[in-house]
């Protein structure tokens, strides 16, 4: 094995998705596709096509009504384990970007032993950490 | 359809991101529950209900995390850490800290030494603070 490619987060709502990660944290649509029993929506770093992120609606017919709204309850109270983990060459001004678009933050900008990070969460609850990451020894 | 249900959910989990995020600050129950768009003994009463413990516990444990983490890793001392996580009172901090931990903050400091190996350490101070469930 050599790379992950995709990955995937739950979201309650595609459009509002890619308000988000394409509108707010400058993303860029890699696919946007109905295949019919779902729309195939995945996003990704600008010029990183190589890793997409799935951005899923739990439902039917994959999730049964009732397991999907367990899903929704629980991405929505931060439960449902979504995380990212992104790079950035300067965390102070990513942040100071993504304050003025108005995204919610968990943790302010924090120099730690491996980079300068900070904390956001996407409009659903998924956990997301944007970090300036320092060479490593 | 529960939209009402997950609504409310992400209304708590955006008052508990503001405990983690601006734990200093003085932040009390009418201004959480105002972040919450609730009234403020509803906003008890369902921030218990959706995340299992009140939020002023959860604002202490967020604050005695942040202040284990201090003393590990700075050479500040204890009064100084006490109100840099947003105690006002040093007998507050020590009694809260040691009920939570289970030693006084200058024990702790000098039973622990700095370091949590390769995991990022914002992984590894959630997973260390201190539980409410056993």
């Amino acid at each position: 094995m050599n790379a992950i490619t995709r990955s995937q987060l739950y979201v309650l709502d595609q459009d509002e998705a890619l308000d988000f990660y394409v509108g707010k944290l400058g993303f860029e649509v890699n696919t946007d596709q109905d295949l019919g029993f779902m729309r195939w929506l995945t996003v990704n770093v600008p010029g990183d096509p190589q890793r997409e992120v799935l951005l899923e609606k739990p439902g039917p017919p994959a999730l049964d009504p009732a397991t999907a709204e367990q899903v929704r309850e629980l991405l929505t109270k931060g439960a449902i384990g979504g995380w990212l983990s992104i790079t950035t060459d300067d965390a102070h001004k990513t942040y100071e970007d993504l304050v003025g678009k108005g995204v919610d933050i968990t943790d302010e900008p924090t120099e730690r032993p491996y980079g300068i990070d900070f904390g956001i969460r996407d409009p659903f609850g998924n956990r997301i950490r944007i970090g300036q990451m320092f060479p490593r020894a | 359809m529960s939209r009402a249900v997950e609504q409310s959910n992400r209304a708590m989990l955006r008052a508990r991101d503001a405990m983690d995020r601006a734990y200093a600050d003085p932040l009390d129950i009418p201004a959480l529950a105002r972040i919450a768009l609730v009234s403020e003994a509803h906003f008890i009463r369902t921030f218990r209900a959706t995340f299992g413990e009140t939020p002023h516990r959860y604002l202490q444990r967020r604050r005695v995390e942040r202040a284990m983490a201090m003393l590990v890793e700075t050479d500040r001392d204890v009064t100084e850490i006490c109100y840099a996580v947003g105690f006002s009172s040093l007998g507050s901090f020590s009694r809260t800290f040691r009920q939570i931990v289970g030693e006084s903050p200058s024990g702790y400091r000098s039973s622990r030494s700095a370091g949590d190996g390769p995991v990022p350490s914002c992984f590894a101070k959630a997973w260390t603070r201190p539980s409410s469930f056993g």
